[in-house]
């Protein structure tokens, strides 16, 4: 198990002094400027070497996307845009970094806005976490009034204006290119790219979109160096990871570990077991709902990292670890999810917009058994006409989930369409 | 998905005179020309204020951003946290629904809801107090089931709790929110298995809750008395950085603290009344909307003020700024923009 002192989230919980005065305490906002001083290059190499991959879902190397931002400004700005808006189904990790950590996360958009040349951050996050928004925006003003950013931010000689913006409650705004048009005060639906954000992102300007947690670990991950980093998890799986367990366990909970811990360690050592032991385990949806499921058994040797996972035909995505037992109805789960996407997609692209209907309503008669045997090949069929047929990946995520029930879960589909038509027959 | 504007629309909108300094504070987070921007904290603070979004209310941000009325009228449909229709006097109850809520008795809650409140969702309790609906997840997963009820969540819940808690809010009362099964935040209920060490039980509630109970506003319609307002992003303008005004107060503000807004800083220099004119010369008035900063609504203020010309704002100095600052309410953004050289500029091409 991970060691209180590898901890980068050391106040999660918020149980201790939540204020800059505690986030100095424990050692955040600690030469900040001498790390700036370093340089440009010398921050995304260093990030490069730490190992780091975007928190967000997509596990995308953090330092080389950085590195995508131009050197040298053609005129325009460039920004940094903080993803705070966390709505992926099971994922409820930077709520607690925004509002227990917040100063992490403040330092980390100096060092990284800094890193890719940005005079200005904004962080964009979910309209929902008003609470949240409030403790994030009062850690902010302290930083201010610290003159820790603002003009000649924590005396390093960069201006750094940082800005909390929030959404109004659409899924489809943690996509980044909706993100920036949300931002941009219209309708959160996504861009084609190219051209990328790193091109043309933010009001036409070179921008990187980040996760909450990829940025909020970057000044621990400065101060410590990235081999202390690069040296927890396997390899290209590198780092500590807020994992969210929810669902059917003893205790859930958000808890800091290493990345590669096992499965069953993770769910012992902190969420007390599985309700009703490890015979009760039914499934495990390891990564965020738009991740495909695994079944039980299948998990419990399972490893939590992006490359263990993939093998497992899942993904680590957020690291929002779903556990559901024996109790659950599958069919009617990833159908709560299909009606999840739904709602949330945004009306964009034909595919999507039809399909998360028609995959719902057919998820919604196999949830009653009342369905052809046939159409179980045929909803897979949909599936793989919507997957890779929209803009954004919320038609992806759509698919995906079914895929998995199919793949791991026919029987059950089978035995309840069986019976369904057995009583029908009896009648 | 498809929502409409309510049948019956009050005649007219107007943010109270703090929310109107709030949304000045609003805009300026963006850059030039991109006020844009704010149109989704604007709505939202006048859905704070009047519990719903009136088409007036629509209409009169759309109008202060200078965007067409359909642009509005969009981003009002588009996203769900924008309640279209009237709701619950007292409180709009939303269960999180989704997945993990679902598996820990989120049908209960709803359960609960249809019985108390009205059997279908958006619908008002018959005695007009509530409202509820059902919302896809809120990120509050390893505290499910939960439900926001107001500003606020309300975690690890159970139908009895939930049906207490609407009791509760009925009879005038405000039930502590957050994690209602005794545990701190979103640690293993269990006792924690991380972070033992360190100063512990320095607080009583998370931070969530922490600001619920100092703040009071969890079921509040807000008018932006409730805490004051920092900007301290508008600091370009002044000599002193106004960001020294303490900000950390907004954290520790006592619960029945109804302080009014703090003033923005005005710059130092005292106010003294600029030159004005009745009506633009005979050659006609300047387009002041070549000044960078300045749209047509502001040209209309500024004409109203007995501005008509480039030499006459190219003339200000630092009281005549502070002048015309104090009664544009767009603090600091005379100087933020340097309207002086950019008039003066002007004034000498025309």
């Amino acid at each position: 198990m991970l060691k209180d002192q590898d901890r980068i989230f050391t106040n999660l919980y918020g149980m201790h002094d939540r204020t800059l005065k505690g986030a100095q305490a424990r050692g955040h906002w600690d030469g900040t400027a001498k790390i700036i001083q370093n340089g440009r290059g010398w921050i995304i190499d260093q990030m490069k070497a730490s190992g780091l991959r975007g928190r967000g879902g997509a596990g995308f190397p953090t330092g080389l996307k950085w590195s995508f931002m131009p050197k040298e400004s053609d005129g325009r700005p460039s920004y940094l845009v903080v993803n705070a808006d966390e709505s992926e189904p099971g994922t409820c990790k930077d709520r607690e970094i925004m509002r227990h950590d917040p100063h992490t996360l403040v330092e980390g958009c100096l060092i990284a806005s800094f890193a890719m040349n940005a005079n200005a951050c904004y962080i964009y996050i979910r309209g929902e976490y008003i609470r949240e928004k409030e403790a994030l925006q009062a850690a902010i003003d302290e930083a201010y009034a610290a003159g820790l950013v603002g003009k000649n931010a924590a005396k390093s000689g960069w201006d750094f204006d940082i800005y909390l913006h929030h959404g109004a409650g659409a899924y489809i705004c943690g996509e980044e290119t909706a993100l920036l048009e949300s931002l941009e005060g219209k309708k959160g639906m996504p861009r084609m790219k190219p051209p990328f954000p790193a091109g043309a992102g933010l009001y036409g300007c070179p921008t990187t979109v980040n996760n909450v947690e990829s940025i909020a670990v970057v000044p621990t991950i400065l101060r410590r160096g990235p081999e202390w980093f690069a040296g927890m998890g396997r390899p290209n799986n590198a780092g500590t990871k807020l994992f969210a367990i929810s669902g059917h366990v003893n205790n859930p909970c958000v808890v800091e570990e290493e990345m590669s811990i096992s499965f069953e360690e993770l769910i012992e050592k902190h969420c007390g077991g599985i309700r009703g032991g490890w015979d009760n385990l039914k499934a495990v949806i390891p990564g965020g709902s738009s991740v495909p499921c695994v079944r039980g058994e299948d998990m419990r040797d399972a490893i939590m990292d992006f490359d263990a996972l993939k093998e497992k035909g899942s993904s680590l995505g957020t690291a929002a670890v779903i556990i559901m037992d024996q109790s659950t109805d599958m069919i009617k789960a990833i159908w709560r999810l299909s009606k999840f996407y739904k709602h949330e997609s945004c009306g964009q692209c034909t595919p999507c917009r039809e399909g998360t209907g028609w995959m719902m309503r057919v998820m919604e008669r196999l949830v009653r058994g009342d369905a052809e045997p046939e159409e179980i090949d045929m909803l897979f069929d949909v599936t793989k006409q919507v997957e890779g047929h929209t803009i954004c990946a919320l038609g992806d995520a759509a698919a995906w989930p079914i895929q998995g029930l199919i793949k791991n879960f026919r029987g059950e589909i089978e035995d309840r369409i069986k019976h369904k038509r057995g009583t029908i027959a009896a009648e | 998905m498809l929502r409409r504007l309510y049948h019956d629309q009050p005649a007219s909108f107007a943010f109270t005179p703090a929310n109107q300094a709030w949304a000045e504070g609003q805009i300026a987070k963006y850059p030039e020309g991109r006020q844009a921007s704010a149109i989704i904290p604007l709505l939202w603070r006048a859905q704070e204020q009047e519990g719903w979004l009136t088409r007036a209310a629509i209409e009169h941000v759309s109008t202060m951003l200078d965007l067409a009325f359909i642009r509005g009228l969009e981003v009002a449909s588009f996203y769900f946290m924008f309640q279209l229709q009237p709701v619950g006097s007292v409180a709009h109850i939303q269960i999180c629904g989704t997945l993990s809520c679902m598996i820990c008795g989120a049908e209960d809650l709803v359960a609960v809801c249809r019985v108390k409140i009205a059997d279908k969702a958006h619908a008002l309790s018959s005695d007009g107090k509530f409202s509820w609906e059902e919302v896809e997840c809120l990120g509050s997963c390893a505290n499910a089931p939960m439900a926001q009820i107001g500003k606020d969540y309300y975690e690890d819940l159970t139908a009895a709790r939930l049906s207490e808690i609407i009791d509760e809010l009925a009879a005038g009362k405000v039930p502590t929110p957050g994690p209602q099964n005794g545990r701190f935040a979103a640690e293993p209920l269990k006792g924690l298995t991380s972070l033992k060490e360190n100063d512990s039980g320095k607080y009583q509630y998370n931070a969530s809750v922490q600001l619920a109970v100092d703040i009071g506003d969890t079921v509040k319609r807000i008018d932006g008395t409730e805490v004051p307002l920092l900007t301290p992003w508008i600091y370009k303008a002044g000599k002193a950085a106004p960001a020294k005004t303490a900000p950390a107060k907004k954290a520790a503000i006592a619960p029945a603290a109804k302080s009014s807004p703090a003033k923005p800083d005005v710059a130092a220099a005292t106010e003294k009344k600029p030159r004005t004119m009745d009506a633009p010369r005979k050659s006609g008035a300047d387009d002041l909307k070549r000044i960078s900063g300045v749209g047509p609504k502001l040209e209309g203020v500024l004409n109203d003020m007995g501005f008509w010309h480039f030499d006459q704002i190219s003339k200000w100095g630092a009281g005549e700024i502070s002048w015309v600052d104090s009664r544009l309410k767009f603090k600091g953004r005379i100087e933020r923009d340097d309207w002086v050289d950019q008039a003066t500029k002007l004034a000498a091409e025309t």
